[in-house]
C-alpha cells in the first residue's frame, strides 16, 4: 500500500517536473501590514512564493503566522483600511494582481482564482438555495440563462457527491460535511486555475475529513487546478500536497517539496512541529511540544523571530536576521544553522 | 423510492414565493389577518356599489342616528352615512397607508443598507443627516413638508413617509451591521459579487424578518398621522372621507354619540390587526429556516 502511494505521487512529482515553468502564482517579498488603533502588526514580512501549473502547495502554520493574510492579499480582500500591502508583488498568469482595478479583480475572483472557507455552517447564505447559490456563482462569470446555469449547477451538484434532486434544499438541510461539498462546487462552478482552501477541513470531524480531502484530490485532477492549501494539520499536507512552505511570524521558515519537509526537515521550527505530534511507530511517552509563544506580531524580534523559542539558538541568531539558505533548487531554509551545507551538498553531487 | 423522488422533482418547481405562500398557508392567524385586509380592501376598492347612499349625502332630518337597520353604523353631525363613509374612506385610509410605507421603505431602506454595508464615512453622512430629519418631530416635518407643496392626497403620502424614513434607516442600517460580518458575505465578494449585487441578494433578503414588522407597524402609524394632518386642514380636505378626519371630527360628541367615533376607530384598529397578523406570519413563511 505504501509502496502504491509513493509510485502515484513520484508520478505527480514527474508531471510537475514537466509543467515547471509554467508559473500560475508568484510571490516575491510580500509585506503586509494590519494598521490598528494599538499599533502596528506586521503579518507577512518579505514572504516570496512560486506555485507551478497544477501543482498543490500547503502553507503550513500556527495561528498568526499569516497563512490567511498571504491567501486574502492574493484576493486582494483585505480588511479595508487597516490592511495594508507595503512591499512585494503578486503574480497570477504573468498578470500584477496588486495593480488591479476592482472590476478587473471583480473578473478574476471566483472565475480565475476561488477561496474555499474554514467553516462551512457560515459560508453558505441561509435563505439562498443551494442550487441557486452555485448557479449564482456561474452567472456571475458567464453570460448564459438561468436554466442553463441551474443544469450546470446540477452537475455540479453530482460532481461532488450531491444527488441533484436537493438542488432547491436550503443550507439548514444539508450536514456540515454536505455543505462543505457544496462550497467547493461553488468555488470550482467557473473552473478555476487556483483554488485557495483556507482550513477546509478544520470544521469537520476526522471521517468527514477524510472524504471531502479524496474529494478535493480527485476534482484537483478532473479540473486541472492549482491549489493552495492553508493547514495547521501536517496530515492533511501529507495527504495532498507536493510543495509544503512552513510558515513562522508572517515569513517562510522552510520550503520545499513534501520528501524534503517530511524527510529532511532542517529548521528547528519544522522539527519541532514533527516532534509535536503522535507517530503511529514509535511510542514515546510524552510528546515534546515547541515551548513558549509566538512573539507579538507587534513587537518582533530583530535577528531570527524563532530565537527565543528555538533549543538550538546561537548568541548570534539574536543579532541579525537569518538569510535563506538554498540546500538545493527547491528546498530552502531560513536558519543560521543551515549555512555552509548547500555548498557541502553541492561538492557531494558534484 | 420512487414517490420520494416524486416530491422532490416537484419541490424543485416551487419558487421562494410560493414556498412562503405554502407555510403561510399552514399559520391560521395569518391567514386571518389576510381574509381580514382583503375584506377591509375589497370594501374600499367596491365603495361604489357596496355603500348604501353617496359619502357627502346629507341628510338634516337624520343626524346623530344611532346604528339601526336605515344606518348600519348610524350617522354623524349632518346625517351622513357612517358605514358609506367608512367605506369610501378606506380608499384614502389605505393609500396612504400602503404608499408612504413603500416610500419610506425604499428610501430609508436604501440608505440605511448603504450605511450599513460601507460603514465608515459613507455611514456617518447618511446616519448623521438622518438624525437631523429625526430631531425635527415628525408632525412638524410633515406640516412643513405639506405645507410647501400644497395640500392634497400624494404630498400627504410624500410628507408623512419621508418623515417615517429614519425609522427605516436605523432598522435596516442596525439589521446589515449584524449580518455583513458573516462568511457567506465574504465568499459572495470572493466569488466576484458587486457590492449592489451583495446587498440586494445576499444581504436585504436576510433582513427580511425586522422590515416586514416595520412595515406593518409603521403603516398604522402613517394612517394615524395623516388623519392630524387632515385634523389641521393640511391632510385630505372635507367632504372627502378619511377614518383619521372622521374620528377626529366626531370626537365633540363621543360622550353622547360615541358610535361616531367608534366606527372609525374599529376601521384603524382591523386594518392595524390584520397587518400585524399578516406581516407576524410573513415574518416566518419568508424564513426558508423554519421549514417544514
Amino acid at each position: 500500500m505504501a509502496c502504491v502511494t509513493h509510485l502515484i505521487r513520484a508520478l505527480r512529482i514527474s508531471e510537475q517536473v514537466m509543467n515547471m515553468d509554467e508559473k500560475i502564482l508568484e510571490i516575491e517579498n510580500l509585506a503586509v501590514e494590519y494598521r490598528t488603533d494599538d499599533g502596528v502588526v506586521k503579518a507577512v514580512n518579505g514572504l516570496d512564493l512560486t506555485l507551478e501549473k497544477g501543482g498543490t502547495l500547503g502553507l503550513v502554520g500556527e495561528t498568526g503566522a499569516g497563512k490567511t493574510t498571504t491567501a486574502l492579499s492574493i484576493m486582494r480582500l483585505l480588511p479595508d483600511p487597516q490592511g495594508v500591502i507595503t512591499s512585494g508583488s503578486i503574480k497570477f498568469a504573468g498578470k500584477d494582481i496588486l495593480s488591479m482595478s476592482k472590476s478587473e479583480l471583480r473578473k478574476v475572483r471566483g472565475k480565475h482564482i476561488s477561496m474555499v472557507f474554514q467553516d462551512p455552517m457560515t459560508s453558505l447564505n441561509p435563505i439562498l438555495t443551494v442550487g441557486d447559490q452555485i448557479a449564482e456563482a456561474i452567472r456571475l462569470h458567464e453570460k448564459i440563462s438561468h436554466a442553463d446555469a441551474a443544469v450546470r449547477a446540477q452537475s455540479m451538484l453530482e460532481r461532488v457527491g450531491i444527488p441533484a434532486n436537493r438542488y432547491s434544499e436550503y443550507p439548514h438541510q444539508f450536514s456540515g460535511g454536505m455543505k462543505q461539498r457544496v462550497v467547493i462546487a461553488i468555488a470550482l462552478a467557473c473552473n478555476p486555475q487556483l483554488l485557495i482552501a483556507d482550513e477546509p477541513t478544520t470544521a469537520l470531524d476526522v471521517t468527514i475529513q477524510a472524504q471531502v480531502l479524496a474529494l478535493m484530490n480527485n476534482l484537483k485532477h478532473d479540473f486541472k487546478t492549482s491549489m493552495i492549501i492553508i493547514t495547521h494539520d501536517l496530515g492533511v499536507v501529507a495527504e495532498m500536497c507536493d510543495r509544503v512552505a512552513i510558515l513562522y511570524c508572517g515569513e517562510i521558515v522552510e520550503y520545499g517539496s513534501l520528501e524534503d519537509i517530511f524527510e529532511r526537515p532542517e529548521h528547528p521550527y519544522t522539527k519541532g512541529l514533527f516532534s509535536s505530534i503522535p507517530d503511529l511507530d514509535t511510542k514515546v511517552p510524552r510528546l515534546t511540544p515547541i515551548p513558549g509563544l509566538a512573539p507579538d506580531p507587534s513587537k518582533l524580534p530583530e535577528g531570527c523571530k524563532f530565537a527565543n523559542r528555538c533549543s538550538m539558538r546561537m548568541p548570534e541568531c539574536v543579532k541579525a536576521d537569518p538569510p535563506v539558505v538554498n540546500l538545493d533548487n527547491l528546498h530552502r531554509v531560513k536558519c543560521l544553522l543551515a549555512r555552509g551545507k548547500d555548498a557541502k551538498r553541492h561538492a557531494t553531487l558534484g | 423510492m420512487q414517490s420520494r423522488e416524486e416530491t422532490n422533482r416537484s419541490r424543485k418547481n416551487y419558487s421562494l414565493w410560493l414556498s412562503a405562500w405554502r407555510r403561510l398557508r399552514k399559520s391560521r392567524m395569518a391567514m386571518f389577518g389576510l381574509a381580514l385586509f382583503a375584506i377591509i380592501c375589497l370594501g374600499a376598492i367596491f365603495a361604489d356599489v357596496i355603500a348604501p347612499y353617496p359619502y357627502d349625502f346629507q341628510n338634516l332630518d337624520e343626524t346623530f342616528q344611532f346604528p339601526s337597520a336605515k344606518h348600519w353604523f348610524g350617522t354623524d353631525s349632518v346625517g351622513r352615512d357612517i358605514f358609506s363613509r367608512i367605506l369610501y374612506g378606506g380608499r384614502v385610509s389605505l393609500q396612504i397607508g400602503l404608499i408612504s410605507v413603500l416610500i419610506s421603505v425604499t428610501i430609508g431602506g436604501s440608505l440605511g443598507a448603504i450605511a450599513g454595508y460601507y460603514g465608515g464615512k459613507t455611514d456617518n453622512l447618511i446616519m448623521r443627516t438622518l438624525d437631523i430629519l429625526l430631531a425635527i418631530p415628525a408632525i412638524l416635518l410633515a406640516i412643513t413638508i405639506v405645507t410647501a407643496l400644497g395640500p392634497g392626497m400624494f404630498n400627504l403620502m410624500l410628507a408623512i413617509g419621508v418623515s417615517s424614513v429614519p425609522s427605516f434607516a436605523r432598522i435596516v442600517r442596525a439589521s446589515i451591521l449584524s449580518v455583513k460580518e458573516q462568511e457567506f458575505v465574504e465568499a459572495a465578494r470572493l466569488s466576484g459579487c458587486n457590492d449592489a449585487h451583495i446587498i440586494f441578494s445576499h444581504l436585504v433578503p436576510n433582513i427580511m424578518a425586522p422590515i416586514i414588522v416595520q412595515v406593518t407597524l409603521s403603516m398604522a402609524l402613517s394612517i394615524l398621522s395623516a388623519s392630524s394632518l387632515s385634523f389641521i386642514g393640511l391632510g385630505i380636505q372635507p367632504p372627502m372621507p378619511e377614518w383619521g378626519a372622521m374620528l377626529s371630527a366626531g370626537r365633540a360628541y363621543i360622550r353622547n354619540y360615541s358610535h361616531i367615533v367608534l366606527f372609525p376607530g374599529l376601521a384603524i384598529m382591523a386594518t392595524i390587526l390584520s397587518l400585524n397578523l399578516l406581516g407576524d406570519g410573513l415574518r416566518d413563511a419568508l424564513d426558508p429556516r423554519l421549514k417544514n
